[in-house]
């Protein structure tokens, strides 16, 4: 008999992962610390284990993705796990498929993990309560984005040290995102302080409840924060009207070096692509030395590792329970 | 056929009476009324500790025939009011077609006819094809047996055109019934706007857009001096302007449904799209200024706006699903368990609300236990628990925002017309 680990051992039983909302501190912990171990794994020559050997991961992706979903293949891969792809322009769902049909199908061909990109919020939720195959939320309309928001986090914690007692900015379209959601909930369970900051149109009502503060002052703050989580603005979404025209908001609250100048001087900036530069952030700031844009992307294959094992591993011991 | 209904507490708020009585039927009307009726009858009914009511009068029911008989038919929901029971219900317009001429109208009074198990009175659109554009031809509606006109589902954003039908209902003595929704303010909304829609992350509908466009419906009908009946009350703002109207003398009445007063909008953070319907559940706040409405008489009725959808239009992503929940089956059982067995109302005022006042705002017979009156009543046991379940439901659909919940109170016997019509079988 092998002896449990003696650090933060925990026996993971979420099949799913939807969001950080339904996950407690010591999960998203748990979830970090497995993520370190596999970091480890993709700094060795051979960067694959056999963990999901024998294991069928499929992304339905139903929104364009390159970034997360390419990620995530990396990350099933590196586990040993088989993908398969699906976007909505290759598959039925085209047809007038409803997505549990298309999930169930999908649970028929004994798949084993759902990696879920759909355009409305609560998709991924939906799908896990029809299939008993694990589902991981890979963004659901402007709910959530767990393993976005875990990789931030990683990330953070990675420079930082700790993530309880740090200030963390978030700025950009709040209203519409589901990585601000998924950053407050986790970054708040983990006892951070959390500032958002946008345009009063893009502040989301009674937001203050998930126990943030908010601003419309970017200069503000900056000023005693440790890090800065800017948002990809999407002016495609042309429906809501009132959207600020792109060298105002630049003006208003883009990223600079003048900016930073008057913040912390080790200030972390993230950004979960794909970027705009020239208006959420100055290309200085993107490629310069406070930006950890691209360690982001690296983590976000250990950490998406660390989901996918850890759901499967979920389903085995359902499994052996009966 | 008579019935005698024996030792039962009888509730019949249009006599002030509450007290232990005998009931005879006979010949579908209420023969006797009093204490120890000795009458041979063809089926006695032991209603000692039950409690012995007017059938309920439901006001806003979608009842689908024609045009959607998958979702619900005059039979099958007709069917589903005497097992929650009510006896008299009032058919939404918004049919396919839409009930906006006398042809269609007469469609549906011959289905209602051949096939309705309880009493249902018709409305019509106040525009055709509830478009806003054009009004119907309401004096014939009403020659043809129509009790009120609206456009539910939508309002109508045409101020003169509403006034004018409020002054033709006026003079034609007909009910003007409004869904107040200013559709350019609650836009795609889905769930309440606030904390909810927030951490949803769905579009929200505002509480504006509901209680302005009361506002302004409620204007309107002081302007046309015509008797204006709010539907399906949600938000404490549209209490407070019904209250005031009210105390101006405004010839405005309301109604609320059980799910405004029996469930806030922390019931559709798990996307549940049982807990999707128009408006929205609203806060903790709305929910109790609901109450507090319907215990201070602001709120006069209670009505199911039973809205059957199929699993098809309901099992799909939460924005996408159709708005509606039924209702006729649980809204006496919701309305026990959360207003009387709460103490909040007595039995009168629950008799009041459910079926004594809908039919006084409908100008209809019906809501009485009055000597000479259609037998209309219903026998129930106000203890007994039961749980509401899918396959217990006998409406067409089971899109039921209270499945799982535990109910207090439950009706053993429905008579309509003088006949049992519904009778509990376990």
């Amino acid at each position: 008999m092998r002896a449990a680990p003696k650090r933060n051992y925990m026996v993971w039983i979420k099949k799913d992962l939807l969001g950080l909302e339904e996950l407690t501190k010591e999960e998203i912990e748990f979830i970090l610390t497995t993520a370190e171990s596999f970091k480890e794994v993709t700094t060795r020559e051979i960067k694959k284990v056999p963990a999901l050997r024998g294991k069928t991961v499929v992304n339905l992706f139903y929104e364009p993705s390159t970034r997360t979903r390419v990620s995530f293949e990396v990350a099933a891969k590196r586990l040993s796990a088989d993908v398969i792809n699906i976007a909505p322009e290759t598959s039925s769902v085209r047809k007038g498929e409803t997505l549990i049909d298309t999930g169930r199908n999908i649970e028929a061909l004994k798949a084993d993990i759902i990696v879920v990109r759909h355009n409305a919020s609560g998709a991924a939720s939906m799908l896990a309560r029809h299939l008993s195959i694990s589902v991981v939320n890979a963004g659901d309309g402007w709910h959530e984005h767990p393993t976005q928001a875990l990789l931030d986090i990683f990330t953070l914690k990675e420079k930082l040290g700790k993530i309880e007692g740090l200030n963390v900015v978030i700025v950009g379209d709040i209203s519409h995102s589901r990585v601000a959601r998924s950053n407050i909930r986790g970054l708040t369970k983990l006892g951070a302080k959390v500032i958002v900051c946008a345009p009063e149109i893009l502040i989301p009502p009674a937001i203050e409840e998930m126990g943030v503060e908010v601003t419309d002052d970017i200069d503000e703050a900056l000023k005693d924060a440790d890090a800065v989580n800017v948002l990809r603005m999407q002016f495609e979404r042309d429906e809501e009207a009132a959207f600020p025209e792109k060298l105002e908001y630049f003006r208003n609250f883009g990223i600079t070096p003048e900016r930073l100048k008057k913040a912390k001087k080790n200030i972390i900036v993230m950004h979960p692509g794909p970027i705009n530069r020239g208006i959420e952030m100055s290309s200085e700031v993107a490629d310069g030395i406070n930006s950890v844009i691209l360690e982001q992307v690296t983590n976000g294959i250990a950490v998406r590792m660390a989901v996918l094992f850890l759901v499967a591993q979920a389903q085995d011991k359902l499994a052996v329970r009966g | 056929m008579k019935i005698l209904i024996r030792n039962g507490r009888v509730i019949d708020p249009a006599n002030n009476i509450d007290e232990t009585l005998d009931i005879l039927v006979e010949n579908s009307k209420i023969s006797k009324v009093s204490k120890d009726i000795k009458n041979s009858a063809d089926k006695t009914i032991d209603a000692a500790d039950k409690i012995v009511l007017p059938g309920l009068v439901d006001m806003h029911v979608h009842l689908r025939e024609p045009g959607r008989e998958d979702k619900e038919t005059i039979c099958s929901g007709t069917k589903a009011g005497l097992k929650g029971g009510v006896t008299t219900l009032l058919a939404m317009p918004n049919t396919s077609p839409s009930i906006d001429s006398v042809k269609t109208l007469e469609l549906v009074k011959k289905i209602i006819q051949k096939t309705a198990e309880a009493n249902v009175f018709i409305t019509a659109a106040i525009t055709k094809a509830r478009q806003g554009k054009e009004l119907t031809d309401i004096a014939r509606l009403k020659k043809e047996g129509i009790v009120a006109i609206t456009d539910d589902g939508a309002s109508v954003d045409n101020e003169e055109l509403l006034l004018k039908a409020l002054k033709i209902a006026k003079k034609e003595k007909i009910l003007v019934l409004c869904h107040c929704e200013d559709k350019s303010l609650s836009k795609n909304g889905v769930v309440n706007l606030g904390f909810t829609s927030t951490r949803m992350g769905l579009r929200g509908i505002s509480k504006e857009s509901e209680y302005k466009r009361v506002e302004r419906d409620i204007k309107l009908a002081e302007k046309a001096d015509s008797p204006i009946h709010i539907a399906h009350v949600s938000c404490k703002e549209s209490v407070e302007i019904i209250a005031l109207a009210k105390g101006k003398g405004i010839k405005v009445t309301s109604d609320t449904c059980p799910h405004y007063f029996a469930l806030s909008d922390a019931a559709v953070l798990g996307y549940d799209t049982n807990m999707k319907m128009n408006p929205p559940l609203r806060s903790k706040d709305d929910v109790g200024a609901i109450k507090k409405g319907l215990k201070n008489g602001i709120i006069d009725a209670i009505a199911s706006d039973h809205a059957p959808h199929t699993e098809n239009e309901k099992d799909i992503e939460f924005e996408r699903a159709e708005f509606g929940v039924i209702g006729l089956e649980t809204e006496l059982a919701v309305a026990i368990t959360e207003l009387v067995h709460t103490g909040l109302l007595t039995w009168l005022d629950l008799a009041r609300k459910m079926s004594l006042e809908p039919a006084k705002i409908l100008r209809i017979k019906k809501g009485t236990l009055s000597v000479g009156t259609d037998a209309d009543l219903i026998v129930l046991s106000p203890d007994k628990e039961w749980i509401v379940e899918k396959q217990n439901l006998i409406s067409k659909s089971k899109n039921s925002c209270f499945l799982g919940r535990k109910l207090k109170g439950s009706v053993e016997y429905t008579i309509c017309n003088g006949k049992i019509a519904y009778r509990w079988n376990s």
